[in-house]
């Protein structure tokens, strides 16, 4: 005797336990920390500071005072407000060069996947003589011939991220192109620049994402390193890099000058580095059912 | 060949003729199909059955274009899909759907069903919102799910089962004339395959289609099929109504796949099987009958010479020199 | 029964706790099977057929917590200490899994890991391990065993995995075979070749095989006994010939009518189980198959079902209100 199953699926009326990973008391700390950061760098023009360039030459490394919350350094400029004048370059460098290697990067990679022949093997060579090239040889010869600003330094170091974003972007399309649920939007008749916007697009976008905030992380630190040898913003402007570097000087003396930059470099970047490695953990895919 | 006795009488929706599809693995080419001719008339579900490497996915896919042949024609009604090209092909495209294997996989897990079953009325340009949800829940609720349940869920939140259902109901909303299912009930339970393929029958019922109809287990195949086509390494051996081809098949392989079958009844003893090897590579297939490196009744002439699809009884058409049924 | 059995599952219930609460994956089993005897364990997905295996085998995931006494050739596994239970296991009591990708290293030659086995367990110098293990390739249907010896897994066909996987499996003449799904990924041709393999291995060597499948073809035609699973526990027990002709059960009767049959005429509808099966993570009160079963009344709601016998103390049922099926006609 047939039987249609034309009942409606009770199961489906119970709504299914969502999992949520539980996000720890760290995550939060380090969304405090970054918002902390963001909120002192945006508001430094509202915020009663000590101008950063203002030299002070009797008060060189003068020690905490309420005139000085973090002392000066070794021109007498009030520490605290350079401080937060190096946080508003190193966000700017290290949130904008990873999104031209985020959009140029991920754009390619995903093209690559998804196309495949000879246009991923020519995309795929030239991120390898991208990545062959020694990036400080780089970023002195761009330095050298267009000039030291905080222009040149974003693109640079956006440019040298291109191939990692390009690398994760591939990878996922890769593997997802394969899917029949590709195919099945290939069946009903979708153009190419659909299937990659509203098919793969969806699923490489976390994963990229997470990386994103990784590649913050890293640029941050790049731009300190660079800072540091001199290579970054040029002076006065401060940067963590660049007052780490002066700090070098009179470290037996005021060690502060050279420590209160690297561990505020060192919170920010393992922040950025938590919410990446969480929001990487909230993106694997699912499997089915147990 | 066969054109002119078969199906005379009522014109085929499908024709495929002569068609190879190859294509190249680390330097060696497969050689997935190799000239095959089929037709399924309107209304009609054809069902095309062999083992693993036989092509008979490939074969559904170079018939919606998804994998360019080599050589040969897809003729739907009339048209040639072969030379289309670009949006005459994506218009195509609308008839004909395909149903896979792995319904889990089907189904972009990023993108909440209503969205998903609605995408191929963005893609064929049904502007309206409103009447692209309407038609949504209405194919919804033919295929036994409740549209308000499911809409705005994801698809891991479904079982197997139901997942079958959304992409059967995907495949649906467009209306097509002719559905291609490859494997669509493999990778579910026992007890849920009978549910969806008494749906796929009602749902052919309902709405006039013709099916092509892919997958490995005879039974399966026998039960909705009206008639069978079966495939070994990238050719077809046997063509013929589903009770008659499977009541006295007159190739050996289409013998051997019955007889391999495990039958649900303790009385039915199986037969020691004769081993007769593994199927050879579709990248150095064998030369004449590929069937002949694990056929009883080959001989030299099975080597030297291809065998064509020749008569062996009413309708029934077998490629082999030495068929178990002599040839009418 | 008049051998003692060889494996004795005693009252086994396996518990793994998930995110979504406790999900009881095998729900007081028991079994038995003697030397030289087939059990069919018949189940779909989420039955628990493999999480039975597990436990029997004592390779559950570290999270699951087990119950009842797993009693092999007169050892209790379950509280075996674990280097006698891993000299166990290879050697009495040996497994083959579904997929033979994942059951063979793929970074090793199939050599290596049949002449490991050997050295391992039976303590034999590699020459006459390499020997033994061409012997076993031959035995199993491999031909030119001497070269596949330096082959790797990827390097043969899925039907040639598999007896690469049954050669590695009666390597040390186990006294128990535990086949998991062993032919659900090949074709129906090298199905049958491969089920012919076993069962005359099973002959020669006297074993004991625990035959786990959802076909129930398969059960039909090579097992001996026959247990049918449904949420975790056994609902039905009976020697084949008695399950098929004299089934008891709902769900059985259900499961054999869904399957479509060869000899049926093609568009016959088929009789379809509505529903689908339980969510191991959210009991059903009362009998489990209760949602789905065409007979089911008050008391199936409320109350589990036990396992009682039948006339003949061989044939086990779970159910209120059994179905007297004989030789095919229905109640």
């Amino acid at each position: 005797m047939a039987t249609l199953e034309i009942g409606i699926d009770e199961d489906v009326a119970v709504s299914p336990v969502k999992r949520t990973p539980r996000l720890g008391l760290l995550f939060w700390a380090a969304i405090a920390w970054i918002i902390l950061i963001f909120a002192a760098a945006g508001l430094v023009g509202v915020l009663p500071l000590p101008s950063p360039t203002d030299m002070d030459m009797l008060e060189r490394r003068a020690p905490v005072s309420a005139l000085h919350w973090l002392g000066t350094d070794g021109l007498g400029r009030d520490e605290l407000a350079r401080l937060i004048y190096g946080a508003r370059i190193s966000l700017i460098v290290g949130l904008c060069a990873p999104v031209i290697g985020v959009t140029i990067g991920g754009a390619l990679g995903m093209l690559a996947g998804y196309f495949r022949g000879r246009f991923e093997t020519l995309v795929v060579g030239s991120m390898d003589v991208l990545l062959a090239f020694p990036p400080l040889v780089l970023l002195l010869a761009v330095t050298a011939y267009l000039g030291q600003t905080l222009l040149n330094l974003t693109c640079i170091l956006g440019v040298l991220g291109i191939p990692a974003f390009m690398r994760v972007a591939r990878a996922a399309t890769l593997t997802l192109a394969r899917r029949e649920f590709v195919i099945a939007a290939q069946a009903l008749g979708a153009t190419h620049a659909r299937i990659l916007l509203r098919e793969l697009l969806p699923n490489v976008f976390l994963p990229l994402v997470a990386f994103f905030l990784l590649g913050v992380a890293v640029t941050i630190v790049v731009e300190g390193a660079v800072s540091f040898l001199g290579l970054g913003v040029p002076p006065p402007i401060s940067s963590w890099g660049s007052m780490i570097g002066e700090g070098r000087e009179s470290l037996d003396v005021a060690p502060r000058l050279a420590f209160i930059p690297a561990i505020t470099m060192f919170l920010t970047v393992l922040s950025f580095n938590l919410v990446g490695d969480t929001l990487r953990a909230l993106t694997d895919p699912r499997q089915g059912a147990l | 060949m066969m054109q002119e006795t078969q199906q005379s009488q009522r014109d085929p929706l499908l024709k495929v003729e002569n068609l190879v599809v190859e294509y190249a693995v680390g330097g060696k080419t497969v050689h997935a199909v190799s000239g095959v001719s089929l037709q399924v008339a309107r209304g009609e579900t054809l069902g095309l059955v062999g083992e693993s490497g036989c092509g008979k996915s490939t074969l559904g896919r170079a018939v919606l274009q998804l994998r360019r042949a080599v050589s040969g024609r897809v003729l739907f009604d009339g048209q040639d899909l072969t030379a289309m090209q670009g949006d005459a092909l994506r218009r195509m495209r609308r008839r004909v759907q395909l149903i896979f294997q792995d319904p889990i996989a089907s189904l972009n897990p990023r993108r909440r069903i209503g969205e998903i079953i609605a995408e191929p009325l963005v893609i064929s340009g049904v502007k309206d919102p409103e009447r692209r949800q309407q038609l949504v829940c209405e194919v919804l609720s033919a295929v036994g799910l409740d549209p308000s349940l499911v809409i705005g869920r994801l698809p891991h939140e479904f079982s197997g089962g139901q997942c079958q259902r959304i992409c059967i109901a995907r495949a649906l909303v467009l209306n097509p004339e002719f559905i291609i299912c490859d494997e669509p009930v493999s990778a579910l339970d026992v007890s849920i395959r009978a549910q969806i393929l008494n749906l796929l029958e009602d749902m052919k019922g309902r709405f006039g289609l013709t099916l092509l109809f892919i997958a490995h287990d005879l039974a399966v195949v026998k039960a909705v099929s009206d008639r069978v086509a079966v495939m070994y390494l990238g050719r077809l051996c046997e063509v013929g109504p589903s009770e008659q081809l499977f009541a006295r098949p007159a190739h050996p392989y289409t013998a051997l796949l019955i007889e391999a079958i495990p039958v649900p009844d303790p009385d039915v003893r199986p037969a020691e099987s004769v081993p007769v090897g593994e199927p050879p590579s579709p990248i150095a297939p064998p030369s004449g009958c590929r069937f002949r490196t694990r056929c009883p009744r080959a001989d030299q002439r099975c080597i030297d010479e291809v065998p064509e699809l020749r008569a062996v009884a009413p309708d029934q058409y077998a490629a082999c020199h030495h068929p178990l049924i002599a040839a009418g | 029964m008049t051998e003692p059995a060889l494996l004795s599952v005693e009252n086994v219930s396996v518990d793994l706790p998930t995110p979504r609460g406790n999900l009881r994956a095998v729900d007081q089993v028991d079994l038995k099977i003697g030397a030289g005897r087939t059990l069919g364990i018949v189940g779909e997905s989420g039955c628990g057929k493999t999480m039975l295996s597990r436990a029997i085998l004592q390779l559950l995931p570290k999270k699951a917590k087990l119950s009842g006494r797993v009693m092999f050739d007169g050892h209790d596994l379950v509280r075996l200490d674990p280097e006698r239970l891993r000299k166990l296991r290879g050697r009495s009591l040996a497994v083959v899994f579904q997929d033979p990708m994942t059951s063979l290293n793929p970074v090793l030659t199939i050599g290596t890991q049949l002449i490991e086995t050997l050295q391992e367990h039976l303590e034999l110098d590699s020459v006459v391990a390499k020997r033994r293990s061409v012997e076993l390739l031959a035995a199993v249907g491999i031909p030119a065993p001497e070269q596949r010896l330096m082959q790797y897994p990827h390097q043969l066909s899925g039907g040639m995995r598999q007896r690469v996987a049954i050669a590695i499996a009666l390597s040390c003449e186990p006294k128990l075979l535990i086949a998991d799904e062993p032919t659900t990924a090949l074709d129906v041709t090298i199905q049958a070749q491969i089920l012919d393999l076993l069962a005359r291995e099973q002959r020669r060597r006297h074993m004991a095989m625990i035959l786990i499948t959802h076909d129930l073809g398969v059960v039909a035609g090579r097992t001996d006994d026959v247990a049918v699973m449904y949420a975790g526990r056994v609902v039905e027990r009976a020697p084949t010939p008695v399950l098929f002709k004299k089934m008891h059960m709902p769900y059985t009767e259900a499961l054999l009518a869904a399957i479509p049959k060869i000899d049926a005429a093609p568009h016959t509808p088929l009789p379809a189980i509505s529903g689908r099966p339980p969510d191991p993570t959210r009991p059903i009160q009362g009998c489990s198959f209760s949602p789905r079963c065409r007979y089911a009344a008050g008391r199936c709601y409320r109350e589990k079902p036990l396992l009682t016998a039948s006339e003949s103390l061989d044939h086990q049922y779970a159910c209120f209100h059994p179905i007297q099926v004989t030789a095919g006609v229905c109640e």
